[in-house]
C-alpha cells in the first residue's frame, strides 16, 4: 500500500500504471512429474536459456542423466556445453555452477542472480509458467520489458525470441478512490520463431524440469511410499487381530 | 517419536555443516547426494510436526481425564517440563537449514526476550553471540539441539515414566484401581502392562505410522505450513520475507502475543499461557478426575478452551489485519477464560456420582 501511495505521489503524470502485485492470476501449469521424457526436454531448454545466467549449483549434471534414462555421452552431448578453469570440459559429476560472480551480476543487472534449484518449491509450478509467458514491453524499464507476476524485475526478456514481443493493454479502475491504469491483457505485437501453443508446451517442459529440479527424488519418494503404506495396512489388520484374540476375555 | 527423531538427528548430523556458509547447501546435499538421505530428512522435519501433535493429544486427554490431580501432580509438572523444552529444542532446530524462513522466524522470537525491562538488549545479544543472526547463533543452537537439549528431554522423560510407576495409571473413568486388591496384592481392575497393552499399543503405533508415513511420503511440506515455501531460498540478512509466521505448533502462542498491542504485555500473556497450564492441578479444584462424571460447565469450557488454541493457531497465520487482530483479542481472552472459570467452577462443581469400581 504505502508502496503505491508512493509511486502515485512521486509520478508527474496525473494517472500511474500498476502492474497488480500479489493478486495477479497465475495459470495452471500444465505439467506432469512422472513425464521423464519431458523433464529431458526441459534441461535441454534449461541448459540452452537458463544457465548461462542462474545457477543450479546444489544439483549435479549426471543426476538429471541417471533420473531421465541418460548415457554419459549423450550427457555431454546435449547439456554440457562449459569448461572448468582449466579449460577442460565440465565434468559429468560437478554441480550445475555458472562463472559469472555476483559483482559482475550486480553491474550488469542491478541485482544478484538468484539459483535456480529451488525455485520451484519455493515459488511454485504455476508462478514459474506464469511468470515466464507474460513478459511485456515496457519503454521505462532498462530492459525495455517488465512481468506481470513479478512487476518490475531485473531478467531480461530471455525467450522473447522465441515468443515474440508481447504489449500490455490497459485499463482504468478506481482503488480506492484513485484512478489508476492496470494492464487488463497482453497481446502479441510481434510474432517470434514459435506459435502460442508451441511457446506454452515449451515452458511447460522446462516448468516440469524445474520442479523435477526442486526435488529430484519425488518420483521414488511417491513409488516408496505407496509400498509402505500398503505393508502398513496389512501389518495393521494384522495387529489389530492379535489384539482382539488377546483382549477377548477383558471386559 | 523421541526415537525416531534421536536416530534420524544422529544420521542427519553426519551430513550437515552447522556453518552459515555451508549449511544450507549441506541440507540440500543431504537431499540429493547422500543415499536415502531425504528419507531421513523428511522423518525428521515431519517427525517434529508428529512430536507435537501426539504431544499436543496426551495432554488434551489428560485435561479430560483428570490425570494431572492428586497424586499425579508430579507427572503433569515433568510433563509440562517435557513440553517446554520441546518447544525450544523444535525453535532451535529450524534455525538449523538456514533458509529465510529459519532466519528471519529465528529474528523475531528472539528479539522477544528484547521486551523485558533493563536487561532484554544484553539477553539478545548474549543468545544470539552476535549484533544480528549469525554463524555464532547458527553454532550455538546446533550444539543445543543436538547435545544439551536432547540430553534434558531424556532426563525428564524418564522422570515422567518414574513418576508414573510410582502412583500408576489413571484410566478414563477416573478410578484409583489400587485401592481394590485381591489375595495377592494384584488390583482387581488392572491388567498387566504385558501383553494387553503391548499389543494393543503396536495397533495404535501402525495406525499412527499410516498417517506419519502419508505425510512424509506424499506432502513432505504440508502445503508450505511443515516446511514453509520461503525456507527454499538461502537466508540473506538483508531481505526480509514478506510474511513471517512460526511453523504451526507455536502458532496458538504467537497469535496471542501479536494480540497484545504493548511488547511487553504481550510476551508476557504469551509466557503466561504457557505457565498457567503448569498450575493446572492447583487450577482445577474439583475432586472428581474424568469428564464423564463431570459437570456440562466443565464439559463446555473445555470445549471452548480446544477451539480457542485452534483458532489462535489458524489466525497466528494469516496476515494482519484490523479483523485478524480483533479475532485474535478475543480469542486470548477465551483462552485465559478457561482458567479463570475453571478455577471459580470447579470448587462447588455439580458431579455425577463416580463408581468404586471401573466400568
Amino acid at each position: 500500500m504505502k508502496k503505491q501511495l508512493l509511486t502515485i505521489l512521486m509520478s508527474v503524470v496525473p494517472t500511474v500504471t500498476l502492474a497488480a502485485g500479489g493478486g495477479v492470476h497465475l495459470d495452471d501449469a500444465p505439467i506432469d512429474i512422472a513425464d521423464m521424457e519431458s523433464v529431458k526436454r526441459g534441461a535441454k531448454h534449461f541448459v540452452d536459456y537458463c544457465l548461462s545466467c542462474h545457477e543450479a549449483s546444489y544439483m549435479r549434471y549426471n543426476r538429471i542423466a541417471m533420473d531421465t534414462g541418460m548415457s554419459d555421452g549423450e550427457l555431454r552431448e546435449n547439456l554440457i556445453f562449459t569448461t572448468n578453469e582449466k579449460g577442460e570440459p565440465t565434468k559429468v559429476g560437478s554441480l550445475m555452477k555458472v562463472a559469472m560472480t555476483d559483482e559482475y551480476a550486480k553491474k550488469a543487472f542491478g541485482t544478484e542472480v538468484p539459483d535456480l534449484t529451488l525455485s520451484a518449491r519455493a515459488r511454485g509450478a504455476d508462478w514459474l509458467y506464469t511468470y515466464l509467458r507474460t513478459f511485456y514491453v515496457d519503454p521505462d524499464r532498462p530492459t525495455g520489458m517488465n512481468n506481470l507476476v513479478f512487476p518490475d524485475v531485473s531478467m531480461p526478456n530471455v525467450l522473447g525470441s522465441l515468443q515474440g514481443l508481447q504489449k500490455a493493454v490497459y485499463k482504468t479502475e478506481t482503488r480506492q478512490g484513485v484512478e489508476v491504469e492496470t494492464v487488463d491483457k497482453l497481446e502479441l505485437a510481434q510474432p517470434g520463431t514459435m506459435t502460442a501453443e508451441e511457446f506454452d508446451a515449451f515452458v511447460a517442459d522446462l516448468v516440469n524440469f524445474m520442479v523435477y529440479l526442486g526435488e529430484p527424488v519425488q518420483n521414488e519418494r511417491r513409488s516408496l511410499g505407496i509400498k509402505v503404506l500398503i505393508f502398513l495396512v496389512i501389518f495393521g489388520v494384522l495387529a489389530y487381530l492379535l489384539k482382539k484374540e488377546y483382549w477377548k476375555d477383558v471386559h | 517419536m523421541l526415537v525416531i527423531q534421536i536416530v534420524s538427528g544422529i544420521f542427519l548430523v553426519m551430513h550437515y555443516k552447522p556453518d552459515a556458509e555451508m549449511a544450507f547447501a549441506s541440507v540440500e546435499y543431504i537431499m540429493r547426494d547422500v543415499p536415502y538421505g531425504w528419507l531421513i530428512r523428511y522423518m525428521h522435519s515431519t517427525g517434529a510436526t508428529a512430536f507435537f501433535v501426539v504431544v499436543y493429544l496426551h495432554m488434551l486427554r489428560a485435561l479430560m481425564y483428570g490425570s494431572y490431580k492428586k497424586p499425579r501432580e508430579l507427572i503433569w509438572l515433568f510433563g509440562m517440563f517435557i513440553y517446554l523444552v520441546l518447544m525450544a529444542e523444535a525453535f532451535m532446530g529450524y534455525l538449523l537449514p538456514w533458509g529465510q524462513m529459519s532466519y528471519w522466524g529465528a529474528q523475531v522470537i528472539i528479539s522477544l526476550f528484547g521486551a523485558i525491562p533493563v536487561i532484554g538488549d544484553e539477553l539478545t545479544l548474549w543468545i544470539r553471540g552476535d549484533y544480528v543472526i549469525s554463524d555464532a547463533t547458527l553454532n550455538r543452537f546446533f550444539s543445543l539441539h543436538v547435545i544439551a537439549l536432547p540430553l534434558v528431554l531424556l532426563f525428564l522423560v524418564v522422570a515422567h515414566i518414574l513418576a508414573l510407576h510410582e502412583v500408576g495409571s489413571n484410566n478414563p473413568d477416573g478410578v484409583e484401581i489400587k485401592k481394590n486388591k485381591d489375595e495377592n496384592g494384584i488390583p482387581l481392575d488392572g491388567i498387566p502392562f504385558h501383553p494387553y497393552y503391548t499389543v494393543k499399543d503396536i495397533v495404535g503405533v501402525v495406525v499412527f505410522l499410516f498417517f506419519f508415513a502419508t505425510v512424509l511420503f506424499f506432502f513432505p511440506d504440508g502445503g508450505g505450513y511443515l516446511l514453509e515455501h520461503a525456507n527454499f531460498v538461502a537466508s540473506d540478512p538483508l531481505k526480509t520475507p514478506e510474511h513471517i509466521a512460526p511453523v504451526w505448533y507455536f502458532t496458538p502462542f504467537y497469535a496471542i502475543l501479536r494480540a497484545v498491542p504493548d511488547k511487553l504485555l504481550g510476551v508476557g500473556a504469551m509466557g503466561a499461557a504457557i505457565v498457567l497450564l503448569f498450575f493446572m492441578p492447583w487450577i482445577d479444584r474439583c475432586k472428581v478426575r474424568s469428564i464423564r462424571y463431570r459437570s456440562n460447565i466443565y464439559k463446555i469450557n473445555l470445549a471452548m478452551f480446544v477451539v480457542s488454541f485452534v483458532v489462535l493457531g489458524w489466525l497466528a497465520m494469516q496476515h494482519v489485519t484490523a479483523t485478524i487482530t480483533l479475532l485474535s483479542q478475543v480469542f486470548s481472552l477465551l483462552y485465559f477464560a478457561f482458567f479463570v472459570v475453571l478455577f471459580i467452577t470447579s470448587k462447588n462443581e455439580k458431579t455425577k456420582p463416580v463408581p468404586d469400581r471401573v466400568t
